[in-house]
């Protein structure tokens, strides 16, 4: 049986700061939603890790945090971006985007392609 | 910048204790039922809807942890955790915590008292600006295999013009008479060029020093005093500037007063606490004029160019000596080499205690090594008694990093309490310990307990307890669980290392005490052996009181300028000393003749000409000339073997005579084809120095027995007397045998000698037998702080066999119970035990001696009449410690002995 890859370190925060800035303000379970939602069952991620990593970009700036009431009305969590965070995301898949090009690029050369 | 803000956030949680266990566990709860409503709309049963929900999040435990770890600083949280256990544990077994505490503050307190000394001496001998510039200049003749023949004034202002260096100084350090005060004193002064004070980098506290461009020929009327001198003898007067004093009669002005701090750089304890700094040129009066080839024995000392190294230097002053060698080749034969050499001043200073400091340094370090293996070993001893609190903490999840972060702590706690203990009995003992320390001791006065010791301690201790705590922490922490759990409750001890590493530790320590035991032993014997050396002379119940007689610069101001004037006074005044009670008889020298005095470093060697032999060297021997009275030989009990001693018709008109040591005829008259030369009635010339020449003949009349009045661990160094009468000094030494007081003698002969010149300073009186200990001050120092660290090296040594025995007793008691309950007799369980300390101590010896064997060797060049590879010290030694060992091995071996075997096996 093949294993479900590991969520690579760091892209983790990045998925979070994403679906923050698509969907605005969510509490864990949803970002963890949609996540699942997003990458289907490729990935294996025990969601309560999240939250960790939610209290880390908070102490980094990128998000903030209060509580609110959930859909069926009970005390939730919510999360938002901040500036910070934008700017953040901004970077970050500016730079990922850079690498992943930089990774297809490699993929696609062929023996012959090279002079 | 991120990173940055979390770390600040963390820090400032930990630090209010603002938790957020709260929030993650709402947080979660939500999470699991917003998930199980999801689970029940997908269809699944309720508990299964759960179970999946629960199963998705993952393991919640794990998570909180996870989160609270984010929310603080975990490493900083278990660190104050560990600190608090640390001190809980040391308060629970307070008999272990006291002996550990006081064998570290042992340690590093008599580790920091050493470096307080080192680090006065040795690492900061120069207490001027940038004392790296600072060199010293020597000039040498290896073609004729002569060093330090000074310098001449063109060859100092070839130096100042180099560019090699900032200022060049000469200076020469003698004694004067300051008077026109109370009462007529001798102070240490030094006449020095202008420069001087910019060559040190130090100005005045009040007024000024020189221009050092000053280019006075003689000396500049204008002085600089030291605050000292300034408080002593004027008590302070804030208007001193401009205020005259007479200094061998001649009259200065105090141009300026050095600070409370400055001391003058020099080899001896004198000259470092030098009172008056006169300046000249050196080529006026008195000086005579200035000649490439009259040369000053003076000392050199010189301020580099700023960022130039002395090796650079060294090149560049090799490149001026060999362009002026060319320029004036009359001046500088070749077959002579002439040379300048460079020695950082820093070096020049501690040379002579150095190797002394060294030797202290390597012994306190040694004990220091001594205390933290000891204390090694009995962490490791505890360790053995916590196998089951480890095994538990272990069995509950503590990682094995964990368990040994947390007995890391706990033993550098134990270390560092030592090492500030330490500290603080040193800080509070040390006017009591200074006592101890030789006045020889270059800097003595700088000596203190600063931040810088405190800091030495701390990073001592803390380095110790690194080292020696990580060992027995990994071992404590490295365990079989179940076996050790099994175990632990059958009362028998863990780890098999542990108690393997425990015997080596103990072998370490007594090889290192048998080490410094060696090494005093070694030292106790030179110091006896010079101690009971045959002197050569008998100084018991001679005093010698000094005077000194003006200088003035001008010589026909002079009262005692030749012999006869001077002979007027010394014989009054000798005449005048056998009236004093109880002086049965008296005579009077040149200081530099006081046996073992302080005068030993005046310069007293002159060039020697033999009549016949020598008159062609350029380069004639240089021998050691002391000025005495006739009654000296006799006051002195020296032996005459042929010839005779002076007598009182030897005087200034009469033809010059000398009498030689058996030493130096020896050397100057070996006789040919082994038959000896008769050295009585040969014909030599003195060189005086300064180019103040006598050239007439003197003629030997006598040769007496050696003495060691020069160096005890010296017989045979070559001396020529002259009589007193013929050739005058300056600085004399009256002595006074017989049955006197010494503390009355002082002023009794003050009365005597101002009777007839009122402004002579009478100072210094000593018996010869104190001379001669304050001769040994040094040696004696460094053998009995050898001594002491030495003894307590063996007392460490000895505890930690005792521990080790008595640990290994306890260990095997179960085993001794069966054997006794055999029929073993007692006896056997005794010699059993006694058997295991005693392999413990030969081992010990074993290794110990092969180490003492290289230390000995290294420290040869302090012993004296003692082989480095002395059998009977190393055998004696040996004997010690096995003693040791045997007495500490005994009283474990008699518990063993008495075990009831009964009781024994049925509490296992």
């Amino acid at each position: 049986m093949k294993e479900k890859p590991d969520v690579l370190q760091g892209t983790l925060a990045l998925m979070v700061l994403k679906t923050l800035d698509v969907l605005g303000p969510q509490h864990g379970y949803g970002i963890a939603r949609r996540i699942e939602q997003i990458s289907g069952d490729i990935l294996a991620l025990n969601q309560g890790t999240l939250y960790p990593l939610l209290l880390k970009l908070e102490h980094e700036g990128s998000i903030a945090s209060e509580w609110g009431a959930s859909e069926n009305n009970r005390r939730a969590r919510f999360y938002r971006l901040t500036a910070t965070g934008r700017k953040q995301l901004r970077e970050e898949t500016h730079d990922w985007e850079q690498t992943a090009a930089i990774i297809a690029r490699f993929f696609k050369v062929k023996a012959e392609d090279l002079p | 910048m991120r990173f940055l803000r979390r770390f600040f956030i963390r820090l400032s949680n930990f630090a209010t204790g603002k938790r957020a266990d709260q929030r993650v566990r709402e947080e979660m709860a939500e999470h699991l039922a917003l998930q199980t409503e999801e689970n029940l709309r997908a269809g699944m049963a309720p508990a299964e809807a759960r179970r999946q929900a629960a199963l998705k999040l993952g393991a919640a435990q794990a998570i909180r942890e996870h989160h609270n770890a984010e929310q603080s600083l975990p490493l900083a949280e278990n660190l104050l955790l560990d600190i608090r256990f640390a001190f809980r544990m040391l308060h629970r077994s307070p008999g272990f915590s006291l002996i550990v505490i006081a064998t570290m503050a042992l340690g590093v307190g008599a580790t920091s008292a050493i470096y307080s000394v080192i680090d006065a001496t040795l690492l900061h001998p120069l207490p001027y600006p940038h004392p790296s510039e600072l060199v010293r200049i020597e000039a040498n003749l290896p073609g004729v295999g002569a060093r330090n023949i000074g310098v001449s004034i063109p060859e100092l202002r070839d130096l100042q013009d180099s560019g090699i260096f900032q200022y060049v100084s000469l200076s020469f350090f003698g004694t004067n008479n300051l008077t026109g005060s109370a009462q007529p004193a001798s102070i240490a002064s030094k006449s020095v060029s202008p420069s001087y004070f910019a060559v040190l980098g130090v100005d005045a506290q009040l007024g000024r020093t020189w221009d050092p461009h000053d280019a006075t020929p003689g000396f500049i009327p204008e002085v600089v005093i030291s605050d000292g001198l300034w408080k002593r003898a004027f008590g302070g007067d804030p208007h001193i500037l401009g205020k005259s004093l007479r200094v061998d009669n001649d009259v200065y002005h105090v141009a300026g007063v050095m600070p409370a701090s400055f001391r003058d750089q020099g080899q001896t304890s004198e000259e470092r606490r030098t009172d008056l700094w006169a300046a000249a040129g050196f080529y006026g009066d008195p000086a005579p004029p200035p000649m490439r080839g009259t040369r000053f024995p003076f000392e050199t000392i010189a301020r580099l160019q700023p960022g130039l190294s002395p090796d650079a230097a060294q090149e560049r002053l090799d490149a001026l000596v060999a362009s002026l060698k060319k320029q004036y080749p009359a001046d500088y034969p070749p077959q002579a080499a002439w040379t300048f050499h460079l020695t950082p001043l820093a070096e020049t200073l501690v040379g002579n205690v150095r190797q002394s400091l060294i030797l202290l340094f390597g012994a306190v370090g040694l004990v220091l090594l001594i205390s933290c293996v000891n204390v090694a070993n009995l962490l490791l001893a505890r360790a053995s008694a916590r196998g089951r609190e480890m095994a538990v903490r272990q069995a509950l999840g503590a990682a094995r990093m964990r368990l040994i972060r947390q007995l890391l702590t706990e033993s550098l706690l134990l270390f560092v309490l030592g090492g500030i203990t330490g500290f603080a009995v040193l800080f509070c003992a040390r006017k009591f310990l200074l006592q101890f320390v030789p006045e020889s001791l270059p800097r003595l006065n700088d000596i203190s307990i600063s931040w810088g010791v405190l800091a030495f301690a701390i990073v001592v201790s803390v380095a110790a307890g690194t080292i020696f705590g990580l060992a027995p922490a990994w071992l404590t922490s490295r365990l079989n669980l179940t076996e050790t759990l099994r175990q632990e409750g059958r009362g028998s001890n863990g780890s098999r290392r542990r108690s393997r590493l425990r015997p080596v530790l103990v072998i370490g320590e007594l090889a290192l005490s048998l080490v410094l035991m060696v090494a005093a032993g070694l030292l106790l014997r030179s110091f006896w052996g010079l101690f009971k050396v045959q002197l050569g002379f008998n100084p018991t119940r001679v005093m010698a009181i000094e005077t000194s007689l003006p200088n003035p610069n001008d010589p026909s101001t002079d009262i005692y300028r030749t012999a006869t004037q001077e002979a007027a006074l010394l014989r009054e005044v000798l005449r005048r000393n056998r009236t004093i009670p109880g002086v049965e008889e008296t005579a009077v020298s040149d200081r530099a003749a006081i046996p073992l005095g302080y005068g030993q470093s005046d310069h007293k060697a002159v060039p020697l000409l033999r009549e016949g032999q020598d008159l062609q060297r350029s380069q004639p021997p240089l021998i050691d000339t002391l000025t005495v009275s006739p009654e000296y030989f006799h006051v002195l009990g020296m032996t005459l073997l042929r010839g005779r001693l002076f007598v009182d018709q030897d005087v200034e008109e009469t033809p010059l005579v000398a009498v030689i040591n058996q030493a130096a005829a020896r050397m100057y008259w070996p006789g040919k084809d082994g038959k000896a030369e008769d050295p009585v009635g040969k014909r030599v010339r003195l060189l005086g120095r300064l180019g103040r020449a006598r050239p007439e003949w003197t003629t030997i009349v006598g040769v007496i027995a050696d003495a060691r009045t020069e160096s005890l661990a010296d017989a045979g160094i070559p001396q020529i007397y002259v009589d007193i009468y013929q050739r005058p000094a300056k600085f004399l030494a009256f002595y006074l045998r017989g049955q006197v007081d010494p503390a009355a003698i002082s002023a009794q002969v003050r009365t005597q000698i101002q009777a007839v010149d009122a402004e002579l300073p009478v100072f210094r009186a000593e018996t010869l037998d104190d001379v001669l200990s304050s001769s040994l001050s040094v040696r004696r120092f460094s053998m009995e702080m050898v001594a002491l660290f030495a003894a307590t090296a063996l007392l460490l040594a000895g505890l930690g066999i005792y521990g080790t025995i008595s640990f290994l007793v306890n260990e095997q008691s179960r085993d001794f119970a069966i054997r006794l309950a055999l029929g073993a007799q007692r006896r056997d369980i005794l010699e059993m035990v006694l058997r295991q300390g005693l392999t413990l101590a030969a081992a010990g010896a074993g290794v110990g001696v092969a180490g003492a064997l290289i230390v000995s060797h290294l420290m040869a060049g302090l012993l004296y009449g003692v082989s480095p590879y002395d059998l009977s010290t190393f055998a004696g030694v040996t004997a010690v410690l096995t003693a040791v060992a045997i007495a500490a091995s005994y009283v474990p071996a008699l518990r063993a002995m008495r075990l009831d075997p009964i009781a024994t096996l049925h509490s296992e």
